[in-house]
């Protein structure tokens, strides 16, 4: 299946895929007026180093833990592979965050588990933080 | 292929879904004496307190049964396994055949003899849709509740009733809560916490008889409630397969590939005793992620796969009233820890690797320390002071993002 991969060193730690992708998830169409002043919650997060940077997001696990163990049944896979949640069957006891090996489903303040879903639910196509990224740091293709 | 199901929970879903990854043909049949469609049995606090529904709390879709052409027959009892004749009696006296059994019989409440208790009206286990309905028909707002057992199950219910109640008062033996996940200095924290939003604890303390609405302590106190909940523990059940000549010890005994000693009967989930790698022992792994993974090994090898789960570790993720707690592993070897007024972080480090942790408060990330734990990765291998400041992915080496993050 297509993911989003990561090619370590083209990321300049800019930290735009995590705009983008909070931005996806508003549906508003502009940026600034979506963004301004709030906190993002990105499903796509960047570490940094000294000199290193790179973005972490769901890896679509083909044997994905946080499907297994959930709790409730919240969490699924699409017949296309991707992880994908139902926020009204999550009751956010976080059994996900325990068992992602890669830190990759994140609660946010109001108690809400959130994760990359690809852009399945947004936009069509290419997932924002990809289409958005300046230095080809993530690409969406088969691998 | 003839497959039948004892049990429909986690386990008995993930043997569903493992058996129709590799064998789409085969017949299976879930018997189950619970009369529901699949539900989630850790979500029945979460029924009470109102963040779930009936429909919602159901473990997977409605039409799950017919997708993956399941036959089911519920509200019915096994009340024994023939591995010779290779079929189950049912209560109603109908036999079921099979070629390959699952037991996933979970387990029940355990109940110790305490004196007076036949007094009590109103008393409760906590375990089941059926026990917490009763549970929720009973209480008023004016309800003082008394729990016995101030372990997972004991303070789920405590939440789950909390502000549908006027008080909620627990007792337990031991000398702090969730003794079986949180050490001392955790619990701790995380009493306060339930304290100061208003629950009542009795801790090295236990009931020295009911009388009707009043529980004597050990201690001299004397307690009146109106409801009564029993959450001391919990028993697997494992008479079928004891009764049938398979091996059991504190639970059903398996192997890596969930199979009994029985020949083509398998176990999975609550009922059985698990590997605990983190610790080098064998122990009941009550937890649903490990009752789904046990299932679906289980499912692939009655389907003729070649599969086996030898990653079991204790692990629970559990929050009360707002306060979240993440642990894995067990609790063994030297320790790490730090603290403040919102979290609390302890690490336990054995042989070079990471044995166990506890979180309060912060839990983001945990599951790259669990994965530490499952996949008993050497320390040397990481950064492990990054690693325990915040979970990253960073302090791997890189061969380990380029195979995690870039594919290759």
């Amino acid at each position: 299946m297509k993911r989003v991969y990561v090619n370590e060193k083209w990321c300049l730690g800019c930290h735009l895929c995590e705009y983008n992708c909070a931005f996806a998830q508003t549906g508003e169409p502009d940026m600034a007026r979506a963004l301004k002043d709030k906190t993002i919650h990105p499903n796509i997060r960047v570490e940094d180093g000294d000199d290193v940077h790179f973005a972490v997001n769901c890896r679509h696990c083909d044997e994905a833990l946080c499907v297994k163990s959930c709790i409730t049944g919240a969490l699924s896979k699409t017949a296309d592979g991707v992880v994908t949640i139902d926020q009204d069957k999550c009751v956010h006891c976080f059994t996900c965050v325990l068992t992602c090996p890669y830190g990759c489903i994140l609660p946010t303040e109001d108690g809400a588990v959130t994760k990359c879903e690809l852009c399945l639910k947004t936009t069509k196509g290419k997932p924002a933080c990809v289409a958005g990224c300046p230095n080809n740091a993530i690409v969406f293709e088969e691998r | 292929m003839n497959y039948v199901i004892i049990g429909n929970s986690a386990a008995a879903v993930g043997c569903v879904e493992g058996i129709r990854q590799v064998d789409q043909k085969g017949k299976i049949t879930i018997i189950s004496d619970e009369p529901y469609h699949t539900y989630s049995r850790p979500l029945i606090s979460y029924l009470l307190c109102g963040k779930t529904t009936e429909e919602l709390m159901r473990y997977r879709p409605d039409d799950f049964y017919q997708t993956n052409k399941v036959e089911t027959i519920l509200g019915q009892k096994v009340t024994k396994i023939d591995p010779d004749a290779k079929q189950v009696l049912l209560e109603s006296g109908k036999t079921v055949s099979y070629d390959k059994l699952l037991c996933a019989t979970g387990s029940s409440p355990f109940v110790p003899p305490m004196k007076g208790l036949e007094t009590v009206e109103q008393k409760f286990t906590f375990m089941t849709l059926d026990a917490a309905t009763a549970l929720q028909k009973a209480i008023t707002p004016a309800s003082n509740v008394l729990i016995i057992g101030a372990g997972l199950i004991g303070l789920k219910c405590a939440e789950g009733i909390f502000d549908s109640v006027r008080s909620v008062t627990v007792v337990d033996l031991a000398p702090h809560i969730l003794s079986s996940i949180l050490d001392e200095a955790g619990a701790q924290m995380m009493q306060r916490h339930l304290e100061k939003q208003g629950l009542k604890f009795y801790l090295n303390d236990s009931v020295e008889s009911f009388d009707h609405n009043t529980a004597l302590l050990k201690s001299g106190e004397k307690l009146t409630f109106d409801q009564l909940v029993l959450a001391v523990g919990v028993r697997p059940n494992v008479s079928l397969i004891k009764d049938a000549g398979g091996k059991v010890g504190r639970g059903i005994v398996i192997d890596a590939t969930m199979q009994t000693s029985l020949p083509d009967v398998y176990a999975a989930g609550d009922c059985t005793e698990s590997h605990d790698i983190s610790s080098d022992q064998d122990r009941i792994l009550a937890l649903l992620p490990n009752a789904y993974l046990q299932g679906e090994c289980a499912g692939k090898n009655m389907a003729g796969a070649s599969c086996v789960f030898d990653k079991a570790i204790p692990m629970n993720a559990i929050g009360l009233l707002g306060l979240h707690i993440i642990t894995a592993g067990s609790y063994e070897g030297e320790e790490k820890c730090v603290q403040d007024k919102e979290s609390y972080k302890k690490m336990f480090i054995k042989d070079g690797k990471l044995k166990g942790y506890i979180l309060i408060g912060n839990i983001d990330r945990a599951g790259i320390y669990t994965n530490l734990i499952r996949e008993q990765t050497p320390l040397s291998e990481i950064d492990f002071d990054m690693v325990f400041e915040h979970p990253s992915l960073m302090a791997f080496g890189r061969g380990y993002r380029d195979k995690v993050l870039a594919g290759k």
